[in-house]
């Protein structure tokens, strides 16, 4: 089934019940993932960026729902699969890590317990085998004298390692897309540097499609062929990722692209004073009428506040949504 | 704090010398060894008036302890830190710690956790005045008003609780905070990382505004190492407890002598490149049992023998003032510039 996306994203609503009413948390949202692509959703914490991942591997929970739309992974459609489908999904063929280790990992549970219940539950291992597996899936993130860390403790490890075996846990089962969410924002920057270069080449190894949801533009750039960006539930530009950071279309994302100070830019340039984006995120249940931007950008205009505007396509590739965009 | 000293140097509003900050650990019973967690060790910073500082290095390094001693909040093992001409006095007493809260306050990394939320805004910054002796209402008034027109606030905003402003002004009620009994030095710790990214520019501005009208001097601690270049005048880079670089701005950006500090700005991914990270292999050491000569020694890409003998090297200050902790730097810097020269000019 070679040209079928592995996924695509149509129109999709998500709901977010606040006791008294629906209001919707994300909205419009649209894009598709190739089989071994590298697809980055950027935003700020309340975007819906990461509503938008839980959407897809099934884990969205009341107060949130799907509210409309189609998620479609390897040519059917996902969104109203039963809680057994999803799980024979998840896991299998979706897969996810998360941005806090210690958190997601079970504290009472060896590491190697957790990775070989992957097989177990997925493959239909026995445990014996599952654990020489586990062992085999330490040393594949490159976790030191892996027959004695399966023994570990999520606690005993360090939180570069707890993500490695997040990834281990992940990538057990071979997926086809891996969604990881804000996987590096709790390490130091070496760190950081690791586990990148560990996910990225572990992916392409295996072919295995990476969706990186993250608020660090550069990081998503630089990770990923191509990069939607996320302002207040809807997206608002999908680009190359080198074409986003050259040239970005969006006044949002021109001006997070400016006020971001660059490293060597104080050398070229000298201090100059950041360019602001004036104002604040406006909250889930106060998002603005027409463009959500228009209160915080400088070129709104009258029907910036009334009509939300339709994607634009690019000549250069990708597509915005703005009346004025660049 | 002492008597005041002599200031040997007129221009320097702190100075910290050989600070050690260690916690014992238990053990001990039963005759087992019992275990030194040195967290700072053998110290040395300097911050002139005026100037930003800008502290860098991975959790764990001993950053916030450097900064919670020079707040008076933390005990040091030994060592010295004076401030202002004025010794800070280890065994805090009361006046003391008063007088040193005049001169030095910090802005904490997260607006969410670090204001009361049962106070107004009004009251959170009456407070330190009042402790501090300013009784008079009207002056009080004044010193709170002219204080949120200093962080973009405004005045009538003073009688709302912190739920009722975003991140961005939360900080700006934070920055007030730390300002409003007019320090000299602030030490601001991570000061915009809990922030919205598209939020983040108005803080940094607004710092950087505010040391010059108000004569401030900064230490920004940071593992952003893109707001450290963007703010700092002067770097000093700590591992695993000790400083292993320190020097001016652009001397530790454009030529980082350090192997650690080479590969903290290696590891800054390139948003115009698909270039892979590049990646120095391994965690922090664990601080209880550091290894042997050089902290860095087990993740150097230079390390040779002598770096893993004890003992390990020292600081060493260059005449231009850059100060490296590195027994290679030199050969290290002659390696790097010849690479230069054979790849990227003709």
């Amino acid at each position: 089934m070679t040209g079928v996306p592995l996924v695509e994203v149509e129109d999709l609503r998500i709901d977010l019940d606040d006791g008294s009413r629906r209001v919707a948390a994300a909205e419009g949202i649209s894009f598709r993932i190739d089989r071994g692509e590298t697809f980055g959703l950027v935003g700020e914490s309340g975007c819906g960026k990461s509503i938008t991942a839980l959407a897809l591997i099934g884990l969205l929970r009341p107060p949130l729902s799907i509210g409309g739309g189609v998620i479609r992974f390897d040519g059917k459609e996902i969104q109203h699969l039963s809680a057994a489908g999803q799980r024979e999904l998840r896991g299998n063929r979706i897969a996810m890590i998360f941005q806090e280790p210690m958190t997601a990992l079970n504290p009472v549970s060896p590491v190697g317990r957790q990775i070989a219940e992957m097989f177990v539950l997925h493959k239909g291992k026995s445990w014996r085998e599952a654990n020489q597996l586990a062992v085999e899936s330490l040393a594949s993130v490159r976790v030191p004298a892996p027959e004695r860390r399966v023994n570990d403790y999520p606690h005993q490890l360090s939180g570069g390692m707890r993500q490695r075996v997040m990834i281990a846990i992940a990538l057990a089962c071979g997926p086809d897309l891996l969604i990881a969410d804000e996987p590096t924002t709790a390490l130091d920057v070496t760190v950081q540097a690791e586990i990148i270069e560990l996910m990225r080449n572990l992916c392409a190894e295996r072919g295995t499609a990476i969706l990186m949801i993250s608020h660090d533009l550069g990081l998503v750039a630089n990770v990923c062929r191509r990069v939607a960006v996320m302002y207040a539930g809807r997206i608002v530009e999908e680009r190359g990722s080198a074409d986003i950071f050259r040239a970005p279309s969006h006044p949002y994302t021109q001006g997070l692209v400016a006020s971001l100070p660059r490293l060597g830019s104080r050398a070229a340039l000298g201090r100059t004073r950041l360019k602001e984006i004036a104002g604040v995120v406006p909250a889930i249940t106060g998002f603005p009428d027409g463009c959500r931007f228009n209160p915080r950008c400088a070129q709104a205009t009258d029907i910036c506040r009334t009509v939300a505007p339709h994607t634009d396509v690019l000549e250069a590739g990708g597509f915005v949504r703005c009346y004025h965009h660049a | 704090m002492h008597e005041p000293q002599r200031k040997p140097d007129d221009d320097l509003i702190l100075r910290v010398e050989d600070l050690a900050v260690h916690f014992p650990l238990g053990g001990g019973l039963f005759g087992r060894e019992r275990r030194l967690l040195r967290a700072v060790d053998g110290v040395d910073l300097s911050l002139r008036r005026g100037e930003c500082l800008g502290l860098v290095g991975e959790s764990g390094s001993g950053k916030s302890t450097v900064a919670l001693s020079i707040l008076g909040l933390l005990k040091p093992t030994h060592g010295h830190i004076v401030v202002d001409g004025r010794e800070v006095a280890t065994d805090s007493q009361s006046a003391d710690r008063k007088a040193l809260a005049r001169t030095v306050q910090i802005v904490f990394q997260d607006p969410y956790a670090s204001l009361n939320p049962r106070q107004t805004v009004r009251r959170t910054l009456e407070d330190p005045l009042r402790v501090h002796g300013v009784a008079a209402k009207s002056e009080i008034e004044d010193r709170v008003a002219t204080m949120l027109k200093h962080v973009g606030l405004r005045p009538e905003q003073a009688d709302r609780y912190p739920h009722e402003f975003s991140g961005g002004q939360r900080q700006r009620i934070g920055i007030a905070r730390a300002l409003i009994l007019n320090p000299k030095i602030v030490i601001c710790d991570e000061p915009v990382s809990a922030l919205d990214v598209s939020i983040r520019a108005q803080i940094i501005n607004l710092l950087l505004e505010l040391k010059d009208t108000l004569g401030l001097s900064y230490i920004m601690i940071s593992h952003d190492l893109g707001v450290v270049e963007h703010m700092s005048d002067r770097v000093a880079v700590m591992y695993l407890g000790r400083i292993v670089e320190n020097g001016d701005w652009r001397e530790i950006f454009e030529r980082p002598a350090h192997p650690y500090t080479q590969a903290l700005i290696a590891a800054i991914p390139d948003p115009l490149r698909h270039a892979p990270l590049a990646t120095t292999g391994g965690d922090l050491p664990n601080p209880l049992n550091p290894p042997n000569g050089c902290a860095f020694s087990p993740r150097c890409r230079y390390a040779e023998a002598v770096c893993r003998s004890e003992p390990g090297p020292v600081l060493e200050t260059r005449p231009d003032g850059h100060a490296v902790r590195c027994w290679r730097s030199e050969e290290i810097a002659g390696q790097a510039a010849l690479a230069s020269s054979l790849s990227g000019h003709p």
